[in-house]
């Protein structure tokens, strides 16, 4: 068996079990389909109990990742097949590098092409609040900081194959060869490192041993249409949010609204959107929510300290070390309102949201006239888990959640042998969690490592 | 041709304007209402109770005169299309729901009948082509704001007559009559319903801010297909405490605009029982 590990999704449970592994002197592949490491940590603002940047905590960590000479990093990058040896149980894995249009051997990271790109696009990153250039990366912390062109929306690209295809013209109107439009991220590179002609590339790589953390998406507002099925500029989902907390995000901290970019001083958190609704949503408790938005609703106010900030909630699910203390100050020190009710409806009036909900506790109906919603919308599988799960033959609730191979006693180990699982892949859970689980799965594969090294030993004597 | 129509006690007292206006209009797009035969109240709530057979019973009775009238019985009031429509769709899905309400029926019901409302009728049989071509006295500058209130649309796997959030069929109705619709957040919102009798400050809370956001986006009117919605939303702007208003909206049932759209009598417009009073919207016409 070969004593090198796949890790799939860069996430901070793909992060932590890849560290893990190659600090103990093993190869590790890791392979992220985005541009950059880092997941959904990346995107956070701060992290619950403690208030501690998100970023600035894990910046160490994925730094790391990319100096590692036992890690392989392959980002912008998705895995294509996975075939098992039936001689010795190894995987060999071919692993398709999305064209980047960018030689990252000479490219510096600088930046310029980011600078002069003149094309803006919505940020899947950033939840849809704020512009990317077509030319990008993640974020400025970014690892590997090395920026991709995103062909769909590149001027040069999308003319070029249009002249290639015949769609536009071969010659221009003075009978020259027609030239696409626009590269000035070309033309502004120092190290000439955009390459037009890249192309995706395949790798393959032999590995004894994979761990899968694919990860979490957040339940679509389109499937809300009861909160304005995503229509509503004003009703955001919390990772959202998160970009809106966080330095780094487009408003650079402050808290402004999309719509109109003005500070929003009611601010309603409406708990449970889509999770513990079997009938339109997902049937189990999302479990972060509870613990965010207590965070969101701290921050808020300590960003808009005369806005007011009300929380919707079913019941709050606080379970976890110096968690339970977060949520009293939430409530006791920020001075956080919790109602205990669902929302059963929220629309747009003039630049107002209107919250229609309950208020089981005193048995009043309640009607807020918010300046911006945000929904702690349902924690589910990521979209590629199902297809992973396919490629490795391993199983899936009917959540498409992973399923170990005894949830109570062998809770990172899959029921398919040299296949180990981590973090929210398995089901939502925090990042504390994630970590432990990412770690637990690292030293489930080192453990399979260390008995091949053992039996090797005891053969040669 | 004729349909089968059960037009449901209010239609028969408060809400007399809409019955007809509703068989008028009926009669002059072809499509005459035959009053079902012996009927009685539908029971005016759906059941929600646990054990709901005896709250059945009533509506299931109507669906053995519909039965007898053919298979098919359309409706004006949304609530009796409501407790109809799902009372319906109860027996169909509920085999031993339907047999042990046989047991009290003095008739079997056999199941099958179709329920549905005339606004159903005018999109699926009529189309809203074919009553735009009918409109002798198009409605232009008629500011009307469509009201569904939720009886008629809701819950949806049910009732499926439009989609709840964005519902579209009394908005393309008043399109197709020429008048100039005006979309406000609150259409689909509640009007208080039977809470009118129990707790009365209530609706007119509601209705105050359902009239409210229908003025300030534009609406001259009011429109909605459901008496309770209509006798709400009116009342609350009753003589007596007008003054909470900036301004009073009347409020119309659909097919009072068509009769006035479809040029027919004045006789039939049955405008003549509203505490606002919508005639004044019309007097450019005649």
């Amino acid at each position: 068996m070969i004593q090198r590990a796949l890790v799939i999704g860069a996430g901070i449970a793909g992060i932590q079990a890849a560290l893990d592994i190659a600090n103990s002197g093993y190869e590790v592949v890791l392979v992220e389909k985005e541009p950059s490491i880092g997941g959904h940590m990346a995107q956070l603002s701060e992290t619950f109990p403690t208030l501690d940047c998100s970023q600035c905590i894990m910046t160490p960590r994925t730094v790391e990742v990319g100096h590692h000479e036992n890690i392989r990093l392959y980002t912008y990058s998705e895995l294509e097949s996975v075939t098992r040896s039936e001689s010795n149980g190894d995987f060999m894995v071919r692993i398709r590098r999305k064209a980047a249009y960018v030689d990252w051997s000479l490219c510096t990271g600088c930046g310029v092409c980011q600078e002069k790109c003149p094309f803006k696009v919505e940020s899947s990153f950033e939840r849809g609040i704020g512009p990317r250039k077509v030319v990008y990366t993640l974020s400025p912390q970014a690892v590997p900081n090395k920026p991709v062109i995103d062909a769909i929306n590149c001027r040069y690209l999308q003319s070029k194959w249009d002249i290639e295809t015949g769609r536009l013209p071969a010659v221009d109107k003075k009978g020259n060869p027609a030239q696409p439009r626009c590269g000035a991220c070309a033309k502004f590179c120092p190290t000439g490192a955009v390459n037009w002609n890249q192309k995706d590339e395949v790798f393959e790589e032999s590995v004894g041993a994979i761990v899968v953390a694919t990860g979490y998406d957040l339940f679509p507002q389109a499937r809300l249409p009861e909160y304005g099925g995503g229509n509503i500029p004003d009703v955001i989902d919390g990772l959202a949010f998160e970009r809106l907390l966080a330095a780094s995000g487009p408003t650079a901290g402050k808290v402004l609204r999309p719509s109109d970019g003005k500070t929003p001083k009611e601010v309603v958190f409406v708990q449970c959107s889509g999770s513990r609704d079997p009938e339109r949503g997902v049937p189990y408790c999302s479990k972060i929510c509870c613990m965010y938005i207590a965070k969101q609703a701290i921050l808020y106010k300590h960003r808009v300290p005369d806005g007011q900030a009300y929380v919707f909630y079913i019941d709050v699910r606080a379970g976890g070390k110096g968690y339970e203390e977060f949520l009293n100050r939430a409530q006791e020190e920020d001075g956080v309102i919790y109602l205990r009710g669902k929302v059963s409806r929220l629309f747009r009036d003039g630049d107002k949201v209107m919250v229609k909900g309950a208020d089981t506790l005193s048995n009043r109906t309640v009607e807020i006239a918010a300046d911006l919603v945000v929904l702690a919308t349902a924690v589910i599988a990521h979209t590629g888990s199902r297809r992973v799960a396919e490629m490795l033959g391993l199983a899936t609730d009917e959540n498409d959640f992973f399923t170990a191979r005894n949830e109570e006693l062998d809770p990172v180990v899959s029921r398919m042998p040299g296949v180990f699982l981590a973090g929210a892949a398995l089901g939502p859970k925090d990042i504390p969690e994630t970590v432990a689980q990412a770690s637990g799965a690292a030293a489930k594969v080192l453990g399979m490592f260390q008995r091949e090294k053992l039996s090797a030993v005891s053969v040669q004597l | 041709m004729s349909i089968a129509f059960f037009p449901g006690c209010t239609l028969s007292t408060k809400a007399a304007g809409y019955d007809i206006s509703g068989r008028a209009v009926a009669q002059a797009l072809g499509m005459a209402f035959e009053e079902l035969a012996d009927w009685q109240c539908c029971g005016a709530t759906f059941p929600l109770a646990t054990d709901n057979t005896m709250a059945l019973i009533a509506p299931t009775r109507l669906l053995v005169q519909a039965q007898k009238a053919g298979g098919h019985v359309t409706t004006l009031c949304a609530i009796c299309f409501h407790v109809l429509r799902r009372t319906q769709h109860i027996l169909e899905h509920q085999p031993e729901m339907l047999e042990r309400i046989n047991w009290f029926t003095e008739e079997p019901y056999q199941g099958g009948a179709r329920v549905s409302h005339f606004l159903e009728l005018l999109r699926e049989e009529f189309t809203w082509g074919a009553l735009s071509g009918r409109v002798t006295q198009p409605l232009k500058g008629l500011k009307v704001a469509p009201y569904y209130g939720c009886l008629l649309l809701r819950p949806q796997a049910e009732i499926g007559l439009d989609n709840p959030d964005e519902p579209a069929i009394l908005h393309d109705c008043l399109a197709a009559l020429g008048c100039e619709v005006v979309d406000f957040p609150y259409q689909t919102e509640c009007c208080g319903s039977y809470l009118a009798v129990s707790k009365p400050d209530l609706p007119e809370k509601l209705a105050h801010d359902i009239l409210t956001s229908a003025r300030r986006n534009g609406a001259n009117a009011v429109v909605t297909a459901c008496p309770l919605c209509q006798f709400n939303l009116d009342y609350a702007q009753r003589k007596e405490i007008r003054h909470t208003l900036e301004d009073t909206l009347p409020v119309l049932y659909f097919t009072q605009v068509m009769a006035v759209a479809l040029g027919l009598d004045q006789d039939v417009w049955g405008m003549d029982k509203h505490y606002v009073d919508p005639l004044f919207l019309f007097s450019d016409l005649r």
